[in-house]
């Protein structure tokens, strides 16, 4: 309103003949609060460089102003214009006041660097000798990038590539950041006895597992052991929760998990053991967690073992005087899958139901007979074992495996896997001391998941030994340049971080510990394998001497700790068990890839801007522009039509990412059917739009809808960069190159004919690679072998990321689909535009 | 002081000497005062080991040590026994009652007793808890607390001082004792306790730790333990004098000698102790101040209702245990139910110098028993995660002893008092109480007779609940919520450790309906014992609940220069601009050349820049050739000047 008002006024006043700094000056008086508003006319008259970069910097040389104003009444408003400010001088020519004044109004909205490219491109009358008019150096700068965007993106592209592919060469070396964890500085107190322990209770699950398989018999060993070594104990029991859609939870926490229980029915349940370890002489207030999943319907020895291992850990807990935490031992039933076990428990540590027909913990109508069967059945001595308890804040969980692998390696291995959902990753410091026990210690090899194809490839190999000769010959040049990294360090670092990045762009967690993260515990998952066969007692009893012994020394690191774990990184990638890049080297990459497009976006606005004033009364595009819509098409206010195409596109899009939900009410469909569903919905409302809003879609050029389209990416990426940083560098991969070169193909084939053939190629490839299920598929294909490829792997691949709430699937539907379906139209674009005859 | 009384009974010790002899409880001071026939009334101080096992393989010691001192001031301002420095506080400060507590670990209500005198009076929540009870005009009460806490942190060597600000003490009205408005209450719930606290506690004793039953006290030992609670009592009446109690509360697990020959035996069967074996020392000689010196051995209700189901009285010495000495005396509860038994305590008199008494238990069947719990266990946690918002849940969960307690207390409704003091950053909703009885949400109004609230105000007071539940007796579980929303604190606020959290002291729960009181069948007038006669005293049953570690959002401390410049440099580029374009007024700035230009008055450097560039250009203007020539040489002179500081600098 306020500037409608302006411009009004402002035309009043030019018509009345109050020109150029007159007219000002009566605004000014007139209306002294809304400041900005004033400042309307100095768009047109800051000179900068055209756009084409070609033209000299213009001199314009004004008519003195017709009337004189005294400075007096406005000086004590605001201080005058430093001098120093090299402002431009001149106000506009006569023959272009009226159209600046009609465009006044969006000139105020628009930033500067956009205002004063056009105001050049408007002032471009005859240059006159003169002062040398001037603009802000940081215009000039801006205006400098938006002329010269053509090269200025592709120097930024191929340095963020660059970058990208450097980050293994600029990894560092992990340290432990906090001085109180002191990783390894006292003895390991689990002692060959604790093995025998293991080995006993090993013996003793075997025994029930292969006798009885009701599910609650190794429950009944836990407990009656626990109980036995004095720690407190209970059972929790839970409902599985099944992978469906279910309303939007993103960036909630809280879930009602009331909802949930009441889909699933009675019989299914799986039961918790938990123990806990009250420490003495500790006042209570913090834990730390150990997590060891089993299969209660079909236990293997690696499991067994697992639960023997944790065992003998809890109960040389039980004796030690050094406890300061409270430690909770939680034998996650995983019949209905890990995550399930261990997230239902966290669910109810965190927020309870009170409110329930029977009994403490909520969980249905079923719950008080089931319970009172289950606790006959477990027939262990002691009151309340189904009532809940608690041991404080979480001050870390270890949630620890043992997996019998097939290959067979020269040492016991470790497999450390961190990713949770949406890309969080653990405190660094916790990778860290597990790290330093596991190697420094007790001799482990410690591996992290990567990318096995990546190990192969050739070019990866030719890029790592292109480095290592360029590390070579820094290293003549001056010997203090540490760049030498050897070609297969290089492949490796490269694979390890290429699944570190994959894991956190899909958002889903890699194990149990994912549940814990939600709860801002800083959690992982250790995946110990032995060297040997495990039914080798001897080899047995090694092994799990050396697991208990890491297992001990990383709770007694943990358990000095005396704030929350905050020293050490939280944005980090891998590339090795020992070497990370931290966040304020990665960005680098990012920031380089997606700098070009606010640029270029700004440039192809201003060229159209500029073409459209300077042709816009000689020659009309007889396609493009009806009679009717010449008005809203012609002058600034065309973005506007841009900017609803893209936001039609935009809603679509949106609209499209709820469908699936509301699909998934329809019960008895296959995947496919789902899928294929979604897509011919997808398609028909995608035409619905084209035919209600689409009319006056192809009347705006080009240009203008690619600058656009180009700004809402920029913003999804920068604003993806925030919430998961790798699926935005994934997308910005994808996305940028797509955006920049796209040119509609009837404009590509005026070109020459190599021209042509490399720009229809590098688009149409693009447009492929760009489309969100082909980079879904190329993903997935890489870091986890193609195998057999359905249609309905879609489906389930978008219900995987809904139900663990990964905001890819956002980014995908929100950013990525809408972007690229633009990008296809302007590929089909019916008519050239106006460019192709400047 | 004992070493002064020494020298000041010179004169008979002849006689002392004389009766040494005489097998009797009279310590030195009950033969000083056979010679100073004031004294009789006059100071006291007894020391009493009160010892008990625990179902879950521990052993409880709790020391009692007793000093009185008359109400007369017939000595002026010296005493004899009484220690000084808490005589001068209470007459300082004037002090109606005092309790201090320092305690590291907690207390299991679970498995250790909830109903139990001990446990309901000497079970405190983890770190310092001090309350005081003023003889004082209101207006002046804050003052003197404040006064208060600083003297008592440096008489202990503790953080007491902590407690001065308003933020971290309060007021109670009824919930912590009834109706009294010169109270007030503090708890540190981080306060470490380590022996600079036991030492000048110890201090205060007539004999230290160097004799008598506190030479016990070997601080290895007794800090390994599961649980250590070190208490100073005050009361100060115009009746009875001053009377000053001090506790020390210790639960220790009996080494166990790992048989892995015997192992499936010796888990089942409790291990066998003495006092020698459990404090690593003896008791070494008698402290001669003492009025009474003795060791209490109890079996508690349980255990007795256990062993007579197994035939076995009231006996010592029976095929389950033994206890090594013989004891003085037997003292049986007297039971209101008849038909039931109920707990015994033994009584043994450290008498002999020379003899130490080292009073043993020796297991020789597994037994087993259940210790006397509260009605209600009462647990407290937080809900909710994340650094916003977050709930305060009470759960309480009735217990096998509540049924007991129903037979007793014939009304069908249990009364729970709950005192909880919350900091003021952690925002509490009061309104959002809800409670739930056996999981069904009930109004308040059903359920709370009496509910007092005072919200926390920032920065000044914490905020405290007071609340009174009435339910029916057969309920099993009660549960209470309260919304809060974590509050910013200014950054100079932070403790050192702020990223550990910030703690919650711990809640209160009484249940007025039950004491924890025990009568003996022995008659009063025997029964000279201030440990058992404290016993005796009618005292409700209450327990603590856990302290909490809310966790808030902190700064990140450890790069705040990184943080300011970078927001700094981010702000100054963002308004820096935006007010460029905002303010900026080019018609103006246009005039205002132009009038420059009409005076012809062009700023030197923009001229010279102007001038080179258009020469460099190769173009001439209007200018005469000798004012460019001298801008040429200017800047030529001006361009080897700062080559030549350059090189000078960069040298």
């Amino acid at each position: 309103m306020a500037l409608k008002d302006a411009i009004k006024r402002k035309q009043r006043e030019e018509i009345s003949g109050g020109g150029g700094g007159g007219g000002v000056g009566t605004l000014r008086e007139n209306d002294g609060g809304k400041e900005f508003e004033v400042d309307l006319s100095f768009v047109g008259t800051t000179t900068l460089s055209s756009s084409s970069g070609s033209q000299p910097p213009l001199r314009v040389e004004l008519p003195p102003p017709r009337t004189p104003v005294s400075l007096a009444p406005r000086t004590p408003a605001g201080p005058p214009p430093p001098p120093s400010s090299p402002a431009a001088s001149g106000a506009p020519p006569p023959r272009l006041s009226s159209q600046f004044a009609s465009r006044g109004g969006l000139d105020g909205i628009l930033p500067p660097r956009a205002a004063s490219i056009m105001a050049a491109e408007a002032g471009d009358g005859k240059p006159q000798p003169g002062r040398r008019p001037r603009s802000r150096l940081i215009v000039r700068l801006g205006a400098l990038l938006v002329a010269h965007s053509v090269l200025v993106s592709v120097v930024c592209c191929i340095a963020g590539s660059v970058a990208f592919l450097l980050l293994p060469v600029l990894a560092k070396n992990t340290y432990v950041s906090e001085n109180a964890l002191m990783p390894g500085s006292a003895n390991p107190m689990f002692s060959s006895q604790d093995v025998v322990e293991a080995n006993r209770f090993l013996k003793e699950i075997l025994d029930r597992g292969s006798a009885k398989v009701t599910g609650t018999e190794i429950a009944k060993l836990i407990g009656q052991h626990v109980v036995d070594v004095g720690a407190e104990l209970y059972y929790h029991k839970f409902h599985p929760h099944g992978n469906q859609f279910h309303p939007l939870h993103f960036f909630s926490s809280i879930t009602n998990t009331m909802e949930m229980q009441h889909n699933s029915s009675c019989t299914l349940f799986g039961l918790n053991s938990v123990g806990i370890i009250r420490a003495p002489r500790g006042d209570g207030k913090e834990a730390i967690v150990l997590v060891t999943p089993y299969n209660s319907q079909n236990i293997g020895q690696s499991e067994a073992l697992s639960l023997g291992l944790a065992f003998s850990i809890f109960s040389l807990l039980s004796r030690v005087t050094w406890l300061a935490k409270d430690i909770v031992w939680l034998a996650a039933d995983s019949r209905y899958g890990e995550y399930t076990a261990v997230d239902s428990w966290l669910k109810d540590y965190h927020n309870p139901l009170f409110l329930s027909n029977s009994g403490k913990i909520g969980t249905g109508v079923c719950f008080e007979e089931n319970i009172l069967h289950l606790l006959d059945q477990l027939k262990v001595k002691g009151p309340r074992y189904n009532i809940f308890k608690r041991a404080g804040t979480m001050a870390a969980a270890l949630v620890f495996k043992v997996i019998e692998k097939k290959e067979k390696e020269e040492r016991d291995s470790l497999t450390i896997y961190a990713e949770a959902s949406n890309g969080q990753m653990p405190n660094l410091d916790l990778i860290n001391i597990v790290h330093y026990l596991a190697v420094h210690r007790q001799g482990l090899r410690v591996k992290i998941g990567s990318m096995h194809s990546l190990l192969k490839a050739a070019w990866l190999k030719f890029v790592g030994e292109m480095l290592q000769l360029f590390g070579k010959l820094t290293k003549h040049l001056n010997p203090k340049w540490k760049f030498d990294i050897t070609s297969a360090e290089y492949v490796e670092g490269t694979a390890t971080l290429a699944s570190s990045i994959y894991y956190q762009a899909l958002g889903v967690p890699t194990g149990s510990h994912g549940a814990f993260r939600d709860y801002q515990v800083d959690a992982i998952t250790l995946d110990l394998s032995p060297r040997f066969s495990l039914n080798n007692e001897n080899n047995r009893s090694a092994f799990l001497l050396r697991g208990g012994r890491l297992i001990e020394g990383v709770i007694h690191s943990v358990n000095n700790l005396l704030e929350k774990f905050h020293q050490s990184f939280f944005l980090y990638f891998l590339t090795a068990p020992h070497k990370f890049v931290s966040v304020g080297v990665y960005m680098i990459p990012f920031a380089l890839l997606i700098a070009p497009l606010p640029i270029v976006s700004a440039a192809l606005f201003s060229a159209n801007d500029n073409l459209g004033n300077s042709t816009e009364k000689v020659n009309q595009e007889p396609g493009c522009i009806g009679s009717s819509d010449m008005e809203l098409c012609s002058g600034s206010w065309k973005w506007l039509q841009a900017a609803k195409v893209v936001f039609m596109i935009h809603l679509w899009a949106i609209i499209m990412s709820f469908l699936p939900y509301m699909l998934s009410q329809f019960p008895l469909m296959t995947p496919i059917m789902l899928l294929l569903v979604w897509a011919a919905l997808s398609i028909c409302i995608l035409l619905i739009f084209y035919l209600i809003f689409g009319a006056c879609s192809t009347h705006c050029g080009w240009e203008l809808l690619k600058s656009v389209m180009i700004a809402a990416a920029s913003t999804g990426l920068s604003l993806m960069s925030i919430i998961n940083f790798s699926t935005a560098q994934i997308g910005a991969m994808l996305i940028v190159p797509m955006c920049l070169l796209v040119q509609p193909l009837r404009k590509q084939m005026q070109a020459g004919v190599c021209r042509k053939a490399v720009l229809v190629i590098c688009n149409l490839t693009l447009a492929v690679v760009g489309f969100p299920p082909v980079a879904l598929l190329i993903a997935k294909g890489v870091c986890e072998g193609f195998g057999k490829a359905d249609v309905g792997t879609f489906w389930e691949l978008a219900q995987l990321l809904w139900s663990w709430n990964s905001a890819t699937y956002l980014y995908l539907l929100w950013i990525h689909l809408p972007c690229w379906v633009l990008c296809l139209h302007i590929l089909l674009y019916p008519c050239i535009g106006r460019s192709s005859k400047a | 002081m004992a070493v002064l009384r020494h020298s000041a009974a010179f004169p008979f010790l002849l006689l002392l000497v004389l009766l040494i002899c005489i097998p009797a409880l009279a310590s030195g001071v009950g033969l000083n005062d056979g010679g100073g026939g004031l004294e009789e009334e006059g100071e006291q101080f007894s020391e009493e080991l009160f010892l008990k096992p625990l179902p879950d393989r521990k052993v409880l010691a709790h020391f009692h040590f007793q000093s009185t001192a008359p109400p007369s001031a017939a000595n002026g301002r010296h005493h004899h026994l009484f220690p000084k420095a808490i005589a001068q506080l209470v007459r300082k400060f004037r002090i109606k009652d005092l309790e201090l507590s320092f305690t590291q670990g907690r207390w299991n209500y679970e498995s250790w007793g909830g109903s139990d005198p001990i446990s309901s009076t000497n079970a405190k929540p983890p770190g310092v808890e001090l309350w005081a009870l003023f003889d004082l005009p209101v207006m002046e009460i804050d003052a003197t607390w404040k006064d208060l806490t600083h003297a008592l942190s440096g008489l202990f060597c503790a953080s007491i001082n902590f407690l001065e600000s308003s933020t971290s003490y309060f007021a109670p009205s009824w919930a912590f004792r009834s109706n009294v408005s010169n109270l007030r209450y503090g708890a540190l719930p981080r306060e470490a306790v380590c022996t600079e606290n036991l030492t000048p506690w110890l201090k205060l004793l007539p004999c230290r730790d160097k004799a008598g039953l506190a030479s016990l006290l070997d601080r290895p030992s007794i800090y390994k333990g599961y649980y250590h609670s070190q208490r100073l009592q005050l009361t100060s009446t115009k009746s009875t004098g001053m009377v000053l109690k001090q506790t020390l509360t210790v639960v220790l697990k009996p080494d166990v000698q790992r048989n892995s020959a015997h192992s499936s035996l010796d888990n089942s069967i409790q291990p066998s102790w003495s006092v020698s074996s459990m404090f690593k020392k003896n008791v070494t000689g008698l402290c001669v101040p003492a009025k009474t010196s003795r060791i209490f051995f109890e079996l508690e209700t349980n255990m007795v209702v256990e062993l007579e189901k197994l035939g076995y009285g009231d006996s010592w010495s029976n095929s389950i245990f033994d206890l090594s000495p013989n004891p003085v005396r037997v003292f049986k509860e007297s039971n209101p139910l008849p038909g039931r038994s109920n707990s015994i305590i033994y009584e043994y008199i450290n008498y002999s110098e020379h003899e130490p008494l080292d009073l043993g238990m020796k297991w020789k069947l597994p037994f087993i028993w259940s210790c006397s719990q509260s009605p209600f266990h009462a647990s407290r946690f937080l809900m909710g995660s994340g650094n916003e918002r977050g709930s305060i849940a009470i759960s309480l969960q009735s217990t096998e002893s509540n049924k007991e307690f129903l037979a007793k207390s014939h009304g069908c409704t249990v009364q729970v008092l709950i005192f909880q003091v919350v900091p003021w950053y952690v925002k509490v909703y009061y309104h959002t109480l809800q409670v739930f009885i056996d999981g069904k949400p009930q109004s308040a109004s059903d359920v709370i007779e009496k509910i007092q609230v005072s919200p926390s105000e920032d920065k000044l007071f914490p905020g405290t609940l007071e609340l009174m539940l009435r339910y029916p007796c057969s309920v099993q579980s009660v549960a209470l919520t309260l919304d809060f929303d974590k509050g910013f604190l200014h950054i100079d606020e932070y403790p050192p450790d702020a990223n550990q959290g910030f703690d919650i002291p711990s809640a209160l729960v009484t249940f007025p309906n039950f004491h924890s009181s025990r009568s003996y069948v022995e008659d009063n007038l025997s029964i000279n014992s201030p440990l058992l006669l404290k016993f005796q005293e009618k005292n409700v049953v209450r327990s603590y609940t856990e302290a909490l570690l809310v966790p808030l959002t902190t700064p990140d401390f450890s790069m705040p220069y990184n943080v300011i410049t970078f927001t700094c440099t981010v702000l100054a580029l963002y308004f820096g601009s935006l007010l460029n374009v905002l303010r900026r007024r080019v018609g103006e700035e246009e005039r205002l050349l132009n009038s420059k230009g009409n005076t012809t008055r062009i700023r030197l450097i923009p001229l010279l820049l102007s001038k080179f560039s258009s020469k460099l250009k190769g173009r001439t203007d209007g200018t005469p050739k000798s004012s460019s020539l001298l801008g040429s040489k200017f800047l030529f002179i001006l361009v080897v000047v700062l080559a030549v500081l350059w090189h000078y600098i960069a040298n």
